[in-house]
């Protein structure tokens, strides 16, 4: 083996490897302390602002007493699968991060540097599918328990997610429409060919994915299911320790991987805004991570928004609104958007 | 006083009224600083509060008030006191239901002419040990289930009992 | 009423994956009750079937410790009742006390009162609305409440040195006078309160996921609240225009023009609009008690500790939770024989069952706070 391959083949992926697992977990560091700071400065607080500088350690902070803390298991529930649930829900949110790319390839000499694990021309549908995965931690985590309000809280969260996850599908497909292809790369060259993102081309399907992406990471408004004031912690009321530091985690690299998903879908992902306004291209300079990162943390704040100022939704209602609302809208959505694409 | 009550026309119609009604099971009136307190017997109770309810508008009963007389008592009187407080909305006066009840004797509930009697009576009940009958859940509200004793009883010392329940 | 079939989200029925009727338990730990109190619930998948308050977790044996103190000893105690509205608690039982004495409170005092248990009634209010909307999810609600009744916190530590129990209404009138200082504080909270609280309303009052939460939750009819013996919003916002302060007033209430709000709902949002619009007429009340407040003592004489004649009476006003009474039976010495509270917390929470059965399990929470119990007030 030579030693370009021996550095090509292995050394970069295995570092591509590590990275994508630090970087969901970076973002989650990031997100915890934005939350926390944002909600506070919301609510005329201010937040955690004593570990290291304006409270950028708290996280780390966090996890460390989570990584102390005693781990308890009921007498009676079921081990192995209290066990694994916290793994099946990070497994599948960190999973899908090796399909989701993050700007655009570099060239440093004659190589190639992808921003990505691994362009797969499904891509979307993995991602999609992986992060659906996460359910079965969810059903183990209440299940296992072996108390009930856990397990209230995990149905109906089950319920939750695999409802919003129909009009998620029924939106995606009308980018489809217009990109050819369920490859999030080809879906981000789109964009810049057709010199416009899809967000404005189809409003009404970025609106309904977003909503349908805040019910399946059970956030609020839709955050029922771990209400605190009414279940105590819904399916992870059980969990202590690392076990729980992981529900925590894996909740918040969902969240990124939506936005991820988002922004790649709908917003041009590493893409500069404006490439038709002649006198803006210096924007272009900016590299496209940078971009796909400040849209990420755009879509992430208005989470973090999102959540200190709305009530929650009462289950039935929020269960009504998939069904009587989100999917016939997206199913007009798409019936529409088809109809204009065979027009044009 | 009791020519006092003509100038409180209300109270004077309800009293007037039981007093037709009910005159045998009346064991004394008072009139104190504007307020009408009525003795009465405890089987005429439903009755009178039936009565006071539909047909002289008393439809709100304030509270339930238990007395140990214990120490104040005269020689021969019953050892406890049950005060009905009610109150007519509209017509905005207040009257009150003297019964005097001995250690173990059953009083009638109240709860099947006003719910808000329910609590009161349980509480009366935890706190002074007198039952009520034809209540559709007597227990004890503010002491634990298993608890012995009565705590506001006179008899019952400030500072709890030292067996440690 | 509400609309139960949505509530049959698991139709499966029989077998070992049957959820009928389960007992739940919430609290008396719980990030949500309003102290400690334990809710025994039976669920039929997410319809509530009945509840069983459970309580006496704060019983202290108030009314056993008062027969052995004297009555100028009892009124700091009653603070700690209710301890979200201390003052309305002393102003009932000095009121009683004084009933019971005879004892004519000059003017100036009687007005002093009614702006300290406003200002009282603003406080309380607030905290209970923020309550509510914490328990239904909008959680920034409860920190602007709150920072609104930093405001009038202030005054209260201005005026008595305390914050939360200040013993600030006391046997013959108040214990301080109100001077410039104190009133220029007062003049300024009800300058700034109004925006703010609009500002609540903003976030709320037409918020479709509030009305969704609060419309058509928690029903209970006019007879039933009557019979039921609720008092305070609660009843008002059933449409029963029950005001102490109207309908027996009691230290000059008869000189300020206010109106009580009442509402026909009778759901949780006609509670809390009922709550909201009592805020306003509260600020009106103590505009033109502090335009109009009259020279001269704030005090009557009253000695140490009052010998009172053998007598009893039952004296109730109208405090922030609803009609508060003291039953009180003197025996000639400085000790009463007998002290009894009525307390509005502890009669509303009786009908917490009524209005919630038939409704879904999460709206419980919302149909408690919409009650605004406090458990100081419930367990004596």
């Amino acid at each position: 083996m030579t030693g370009e391959t021996l550095i090509f083949e292995f050394l970069i992926p295995v570092l591509k490897i590590i990275a994508v697992i630090l970087y969901p977990m970076l973002m989650v560091i990031v997100m915890i302390w934005l939350e926390r700071r944002v909600v506070a400065w919301i609510q005329g607080r201010v937040g955690p602002n004593r570990v290291g500088f304006q409270g950028v350690l708290q996280p780390i902070a966090d996890a460390f007493k989570l990584f102390f803390k005693e781990d308890i298991i009921q007498k009676n529930a079921d081990k192995f699968l209290f066990n694994i649930a916290p793994v099946l829900v990070m497994f599948s949110s960190l999973l899908a991060f090796c399909f989701v790319p993050l700007g655009e390839s570099f060239k440093i000499g004659t190589y190639t540097l992808n921003l990505w694990i691994a362009a797969s021309p499904v891509g979307l549908l993995l991602v999609l599918g992986l992060s659906s995965v996460g359910v079965f931690g969810i059903i183990f985590g209440g299940w296992a328990s072996n108390s009930k309000y856990p397990l209230m809280g995990a149905l109906r969260s089950v319920v939750q997610i695999l409802s919003y996850e129909i009009p998620i599908g029924l939106t995606v497909l009308t980018v489809v429409f217009f990109s050819r292809s369920i490859d999030l790369i080809e879906i981000v060259n789109h964009q810049f060919h057709a010199k416009i993102w899809f967000g404005f081309m189809l409003p009404v399907s970025f609106l309904v994915f977003w909503i349908s992406g805040i019910a399946e990471t059970n956030r609020a408004p839709f955050d029922l299911p771990e209400a605190e004031s009414e279940l105590v912690a819904g399916y992870h009321t059980e969990y202590s320790g690392m076990k729980f530091a992981f529900f925590y985690i894996a909740e918040y690299a969902h969240m990124v991987l939506v936005s991820s998903l988002v922004v790649i879908l709908f917003f041009g992902g590493w893409l500069p805004p404006f490439p038709n306004v002649a006198f803006l291209s210096f924007l272009r300079w900016i590299p496209g991570f940078i971009w796909y990162l400040i849209k990420i943390m755009f879509f992430l704040y208005l989470y973090v928004w999102l959540r200190a100022t709305l009530p929650r939704y009462r289950f039935d209602v929020l269960i009504k609104l998939v069904w009587k609302w989100l999917i016939p809208l997206s199913l007009i959505n798409l019936l529409a958007v088809a109809f204009i694409q065979y027009i044009l | 006083m009791l020519e006092e009550l003509t100038d409180v026309p209300a109270l004077n119609k309800a009293y007037r009224s039981l007093e037709e009604i009910f005159g045998d099971f009346l064991l004394g009136v008072s009139f104190e600083k504007k307020e009408l307190s009525v003795r009465i017997k405890s089987d005429g109770l439903l009755s009178i509060l039936r009565h006071l309810k539909s047909a002289l508008g008393f439809n709100a009963l304030n509270d339930i008030i238990g007395l140990d007389n214990l120490r104040s008592k005269a020689e021969g009187a019953k050892r406890f006191s049950l005060l009905y407080q009610l109150y007519a909305f509209p017509g905005f006066v207040r009257l009150r239901l003297v019964l005097d009840v001995d250690e173990n004797e059953p009083v009638p509930s109240a709860a099947p002419v006003f719910q808000s009697a329910n609590w009161a009576e349980r509480e009366i009940f935890d706190m002074f040990g007198i039952r009520f009958s034809g209540h559709p859940d007597l227990r004890r509200i503010y002491m634990p289930e298993e608890y012995e004793g009565h705590p506001l009883r006179k008899d019952f010392p400030l500072e709890g009992r030292s067996d440690g329940v | 009423m509400k609309d139960t079939r949505c509530a049959r989200i698991f139709p499966w029925k029989g077998g070992a994956m049957a959820f009928k009727e389960i007992e739940l338990n919430m609290g008396p730990q719980h990030p949500s009750t309003h102290g400690v109190l334990r809710l025994k619930l039976r669920v039929d998948n997410e319809v509530v079937l009945g509840i069983e308050p459970v309580i006496g977790y704060l019983h202290r044996g108030m009314e056993k410790l008062w027969e052995s103190l004297t009555y100028t000893q009892i009124v700091p105690l009653t603070d700690r009742l209710d301890y979200l509205a201390a003052v309305s608690n002393n102003f009932a039982f000095v009121l009683a006390v004084e009933k019971l004495m005879g004892l004519e409170i000059p003017q100036r005092g009687q007005y002093i009162r009614v702006i300290l248990a406003e200002l009282q009634r603003l406080a309380s209010h607030l905290a209970g609305v923020g309550f509510m909307a914490n328990d239904v999810g909008a959680m920034s609600v409860l920190l602007y409440s709150f920072e609104i009744r930093e405001d009038i916190l202030d005054i209260f530590e201005s005026y008595a040195g305390g914050r939360l129990t200040i013993h600030g209404i006391r046997l013959g009138g108040v214990p301080f006078d109100l001077d410039g200082e104190i009133i220029a504080m007062i003049w300024k909270a009800l300058a700034d309160i109004p925006r703010k609280v609009r500002d609540i309303e903003g976030l709320l009052n037409e918020n479709r996921i509030w009305k969704h939460r609060t419309e058509g939750v928690g029903i209970i009819s006019a007879d039933q609240a009557l019979d039921y013996g609720l008092t305070g919003p609660a009843l008002r916002a059933s449409g029963i225009s029950w005001d102490m302060r109207k309908d027996i007033p009691y230290s000059s209430y008869q000189d300020f023009a206010f109106d009580v709000p009442v509402r026909s709902g009778s759901d949780v949002n006609d509670r809390y609009l009922v709550r909201m619009e009592e805020i306003r007429q509260s600020i009106r009340i103590v505009t033109q008690a502090l335009d109009r407040l009259p020279p001269g003592e704030f005090q009557a004489q009253v000695p140490r500790s009052p010998k009172i004649p053998p007598g009893e009476v039952f004296h109730s006003i109208e405090a922030p939770k609803g009609e508060l009474g003291f039953y009180i039976k003197s025996n000639g010495t400085d000790k009463p024989e007998r002290v009894k509270m009525k307390s509005p917390s502890f009669i509303n929470l009786q009908s917490l069952e009524l209005m919630s059965k038939g409704n879904l399990f999460s709206d419980v929470v919302g149909i408690l706070g919409s009650l605004d119990i406090v458990l100081g007030e419930i367990d004596k």
